[in-house]
């Protein structure tokens, strides 16, 4: 879960890594309520999933009332490369000084955290990266000992950063990486890391993911779910507890097992289709839940024709084809359906469908044989 | 020959009175797999079906000789269950649970990487050596015994795979699950290794995804030590990044991770990449086939 940049900023605060002092606002009003009790100079930033958002207009300084309603009036609705802004973070403005770029990440690779450090920030990391691979320090953490200070005295030198603030910058990044730790993220990115002309560091941004899998542990950070900014067929599947995933085409796609459905995908692209979407119906699935599928799936205007890929271990076919059947009789669907059930009870599976003649529905005996009827049938 | 579980797998269960974990373990005994024992904390004493159930890893690997574990526990509960049963000193420990926070993960795989315990998984299927032993929720009515070995990320995509072999003929030395989260205990490598040392696996089956760099280091792996041949295939070349497909380490970030990418470095040493998985099993009848 991808915690908005003044979601994560609270985080910040709640372990003592120091932010500059802000409030949230969804209106106009609130925002200029905001701008008058932090006092001028503010800054109004745009709160979306999404990078780039200064150069897209949606960080503003103000430095009066009129400047912040005035702000807030164009940022609040804007749209920032596809995302629309609901909500803006009102902040006291900092005295920028220097800009350095610091994180805690997941290192799958060495399966191991890593804390990064580079004196140059405030620009895309990937830029900083390409123009100075030298000025990214990294250094792993073991996750059973943990951040130690050597770990942020040994980057902040390496970094080459300035010497008066080589022990503060090193305890930030100690901090970070309780952050890290005690909220289950899998990213802890803070670019710029201030150091403001009284020399003084602060986290200026925040960009921090939660792994979904710990968020059981952090039931206020669960809540915090911006469903708002989803799109409507992935929050409809969340609330059924379907794992899918939205994409652009046309070509409707059931599976169980995420590594069947990714390959499902997959052939159905190279059959020359285009996936609607992503959509595993996991293990085990009983008729309701196919129910419940179909109609998440259907629930996408642009979808044409759709494909159910089984291969039944414990999936049972014969539960699959009775939820079909189901959904047929609820929501009678009438795009066309190809149909490929293999594995556990197939036999009864294949029985029960061929005995509800449903309409326009079409079974398959392969997996490649199935796509490439969808295909044909998608148009 | 197999590898990882065989007759002489001894087998204890953690979350054996669950519903999910009962139905499993029954099917793994009836299929011939010496089940000797459960755990349970606070039922110890009761028995399911005959199997003993103990309150402790340690009462339970004193009392039955078990030496490999399988984790049903939910996800709160797992790393804890991992834990105790490597702290009670079995050597195979296969975790199916999903779910598991990721940082959980990074602790156990960093403890168990300092002993000498093995983690296949987590949210893998498990481990099925066709007429010796399941261990795990691998359909085993799909497969028979044979020479070829086959490692996945995947679940059902390997039951896809397998089917398809058991079509051309061919069978399974073993059937290894190491799962879909992002820090799983057993790489590719780690099997990969297994398998070349095994004299009944004469090809080995190798089924990757998006996400992480685990395919990529496995074909250097392959390039330098694996004599056999290996048929792979990669999911998720239609995976858009930033998306968590299914698996919680299916994910493209950014660039890295892609199945292109992990295609192109397999086949930049010299192994064969199916398209499909019909694909993949047609190269493998077809090496299999012409070394007869």
């Amino acid at each position: 879960m991808d915690l908005l940049e003044y979601q994560g900023k609270q985080l910040f605060a709640k372990h003592g890594v120091p932010v500059p002092d802000g409030r949230h606002a969804a209106t106009v009003d609130e925002a200029v309520e905001a701008a008058e009790q932090l006092g001028y100079p503010v800054v109004i930033k745009a709160q979306v999933q999404i990078g780039g958002r200064g150069k897209a207009g949606g960080i503003k300084l103000a430095s009066n009332r009129e400047e912040a309603s005035q702000h807030a009036q164009a940022i609040l609705g804007m749209d920032i490369r596809g995302f629309t802004v609901h909500e803006v973070w009102v902040e006291k403005a900092s005295e920028i000084d220097e800009e350095y770029y610091a994180a805690i990440v997941f290192d799958r690779a060495a399966k191991k955290p890593m804390a990064m450090l580079s004196r140059v920030g405030g620009m895309d990391v990937e830029a900083v990266a390409e123009e100075d691979p030298e000025a990214m320090r990294m250094v792993h953490v073991d996750p059973l000992i943990g951040f130690q200070d050597f770990h942020g005295r040994r980057l902040a030198f390496e970094a080459g950063i300035a010497a008066d603030v080589i022990r503060p910058v090193g305890a930030m990044l100690g901090k970070l990486y309780g952050v890290f730790v005690a909220e289950d993220a899998t990213l802890v990115e803070v670019n710029p890391l201030l150091i403001t002309k009284s020399r003084e560091v602060v986290a200026l941004d925040a960009k921090v993911t939660v792994d979904d899998n710990a968020l059981y542990r952090h039931p206020d950070v669960a809540e915090l779910s911006d469903l708002s900014a989803e799109d409507p067929q992935e929050r409809m599947a969340k609330e059924r507890g379907l794992t899918y995933v939205k994409l652009d085409g046309n070509v409707g796609i059931l599976g169980n097992g995420a590594g069947l459905v990714m390959s499902t995908l997959d052939v159905v692209a190279q059959a020359g289709g285009r996936p609607a979407n992503f959509l595993d119906a996991g293990g085990g699935s009983k008729a309701e839940a196919i129910t419940s599928a179909v109609e998440v799936i259907l629930s996408d205007e642009k979808v044409t024709a759709v494909l159910f890929n089984i291969f039944g271990g414990i999936t049972r076919c014969d539960e699959v084809a009775r939820g079909l059947i189901e959904a047929f009789a609820q929501i009678k669907p009438s795009v066309p359906f190809v149909v490929r059930l293999d594995g556990t009870n197939d036999v009864e599976g294949r029985a029960l469908l061929a005995e509800a003649e449903l309409p326009n529905v079409h079974a398959e005996a392969t997996m490649l044989g199935a796509a490439e009827k969808v295909v044909e049938l998608a148009g | 020959m197999a590898i990882l579980v065989d007759t002489d797998t001894r087998l204890v269960v953690s979350g054996i009175t669950g519903r999910e974990g009962t139905f499993h373990s029954l099917r793994n005994r009836d299929y011939g797999t010496q089940v000797v024992a459960g755990v349970t904390p606070g039922k110890g004493g009761q028995d399911v079906e005959g199997i003993p159930v103990f309150d402790t890893f340690h009462a339970a690997v004193a009392e039955t000789g078990a030496n490999t574990a399988m984790i049903f526990v939910p996800p709160r509960f797992a790393a804890d269950s991992i834990l105790e049963a490597e702290n009670a000193g079995v050597a195979l420990i296969i975790a199916i649970t999903e779910g598991i926070p990721a940082h959980d993960e990074l602790r156990v795989y960093n403890h168990l990487r300092r002993g000498s315990s093995r983690l296949i998984g987590p949210n893998c299927p498990g481990i099925l050596s066709p007429g010796k032993a399941n261990v795990g929720i691998i359909p085993a009515q799909f497969f028979k015994e044979g020479n070829v070995g086959l490692v996945s990320r995947s679940g059902t995509l390997t039951y896809q795979i397998g089917n398809e072999l058991a079509q051309g003929g061919f069978g399974n030395s073993s059937i290894v699950g190491i799962g879909g989260d992002p820090v799983p205990g057993s790489s590719f490598i780690d099997i990969l290794e297994r398998f070349e040392a095994d004299p009944e696996t004469e090809l080995i089956v190798m089924c990757g995804e998006i996400g992480g760099s685990a395919e990529e280091e496995a074909a250097e792996y392959i390039a330098a030590h694996v004599s056999k041949p290996v048929v792979a295939y990669i999911a998720g070349f239609t995976a858009p990044p930033g998306k968590t497909m299914g698996h919680a380490g299916a994910i493209v970030s950014g660039s890295q991770g892609t199945a292109a990418a992990k295609a192109e470095a397999l086949e930049s040493k010299g192994v064969r990449v199916g398209r499909n998985p019909t694909q993949v099993a047609e190269i493998a009848v077809e090496i299999l086939g012409s070394r007869v």
